[in-house]
């Protein structure tokens, strides 16, 4: 890019772009300047998050546990390498820990102190799981929690939440919808929603795919 | 340290919103702030406590009046202005105007994949052994440091039971002040509801933190 470009695209965006706009697209022309970064190696980080790195992984894993019951027992006992088989490690999921739901434990992932997530399982974290009111209530209010997300828990079922507070990253293992007898792995991956491996939702049900 | 990042139990912040369809990044400045903060962390010499740190240590009005990725971004600022990477002049100017330092290494496209891949365990062997084991009643330690700890205020000073034992892993304590990984047992501790919210608290509910040996006492 000519100088002139360069300037010509500043100030034709500079109405439209909001301080810290600006200071990210200068920081980066700083530091590729000097050669501490290469911008390809940028569009592929985003790339790699925005299109390959998501929830459909955890999903497979999920799925993978409900279809295969040794699979299942190696998942509870021991996560990392389990979710490494079906292909998914690296970067913010070092050390992963999977927690089984049952009709009477019901499990929920917080970070409270900054926004920990299993990024190779269930991608980037959304807005609201780094924000202040999921991360100040979801420890004192779980059941308050949940209801923002429309979800009542039976009065009976205990609640626990794991606030990952150290580099343990955690994976709920939600139950698996009734109605799914003999389905396979990839239908039944499907069913499986993000928040219901965050533990603020449950997975979809037969039905809801049907519609 | 105490600061507006330590969220847990507090109030007023109103309800959780999900957002229908989100989209990874809100725009492409996001994008572009949260890849330069990964691609810098080789160059910039800096480990992750350090950058949590960075990220928290500002006034906990400014940081909850900030979108998550403006706390990025201004976390990546301040750590390449205190080791002299990155200049104000030259963000101000857009433009390189000081010689580059030396760097370790940069993070080119071909290096992206195998990176991410290895991530960056923090498990640590030891010669030493657990002091606590399941089923042991310990007591968070009510410590208070004005520099970076992962031991939440709202477990402080309660009485909890130790479920596992994890492993020996780097002290963020330690290693977020430059002084070194000082690997120390750590454990998942529960704690039930009443126990940390009094009897207002949800008595279905328990809370586990992941807590190294430093934060516990034996209760």
């Amino acid at each position: 890019m000519s100088d002139h470009d360069h300037d010509h695209h500043h100030d034709h965006d500079h109405s439209e772009l909001s301080e810290t706009q600006l200071r990210v697209r200068a920081l980066e022309t700083v530091l590729t300047e000097k050669g501490y970064v290469d911008p390809a190696a940028l569009d592929l980080l985003i790339e790699t998050y925005e299109k390959k790195v998501g929830p459909r992984n955890g999903a497979r894993v999920v799925a993978k546990a409900w279809f295969d019951p040794a699979f299942r027992t190696r998942l509870l006992k021991d996560a990392t390498p389990a979710i490494a088989e079906v292909g998914y490690a690296g970067r913010q999921g070092e050390h992963i820990v999977a927690l089984e739901n049952t009709p009477r434990l019901h499990n929920m992932v917080v970070c409270t102190l900054c926004s920990c997530y299993p990024w190779p399982v269930l991608g980037l974290p959304p807005v609201w799981y780094k924000s202040a009111p999921y991360r100040s209530r979801a420890v004192s209010d779980p059941r308050g929690v949940l209801a923002d997300f429309g979800f009542t828990l039976p009065k009976d079922t205990e609640i626990r939440i794991w606030d990952s507070t150290a580099e343990i990253r955690y994976l709920v293992l939600p139950m698996r919808p009734e109605g799914t007898e003999g389905w396979s792995e990839e239908k039944l991956a499907d069913l499986v929603t993000r928040d219901s491996m965050i533990g603020t939702g449950l997975p979809k049900s037969p039905k809801d795919i049907a519609k | 340290m105490n600061g507006g990042q330590d969220l847990g139990g507090t109030h007023g912040h109103g309800p959780v919103k999900p957002e229908p369809n989100e989209p990874v990044f809100h725009g492409e400045w996001e994008k572009r702030a949260f890849a330069l903060s990964m691609a810098m962390g080789m160059p910039g010499g800096w480990n992750i406590d350090m950058s949590r740190f960075a990220r928290e240590n500002r006034p906990p009005g400014e940081y909850l009046s900030m979108t998550y990725y403006q706390i990025w971004f201004a976390a990546l600022e301040t750590m390449l202005k205190e080791r002299g990477l990155v200049a104000e002049d030259e963000i101000a100017a857009g433009h390189s105007l000081h010689p580059p330092k030396p760097v370790k290494r940069v993070l080119s496209p071909g290096d992206v994949a195998k990176t991410l891949h290895r991530g960056g365990p923090t498990e640590r062997e030891t010669n030493t052994a657990a002091a606590f084991k399941p089923g042991d009643k310990v007591r968070a330690k009510n410590i208070n440091p004005p520099t970076h700890t992962r031991l939440p205020r709202y477990v402080r000073g309660h009485v909890g039971t130790i479920e596992r034992i994890v492993g020996c892993h780097v002290f963020p304590d330690s290693n977020a002040t430059g002084a070194g990984e000082n690997p120390q047992w750590l454990y998942t501790v529960r704690f039930d509801g009443r126990e940390l919210w009094g009897d207002g608290g949800d008595p279905t509910s328990r809370v586990s933190v992941d807590a190294w040996e430093p934060y516990l006492e034996p209760a």
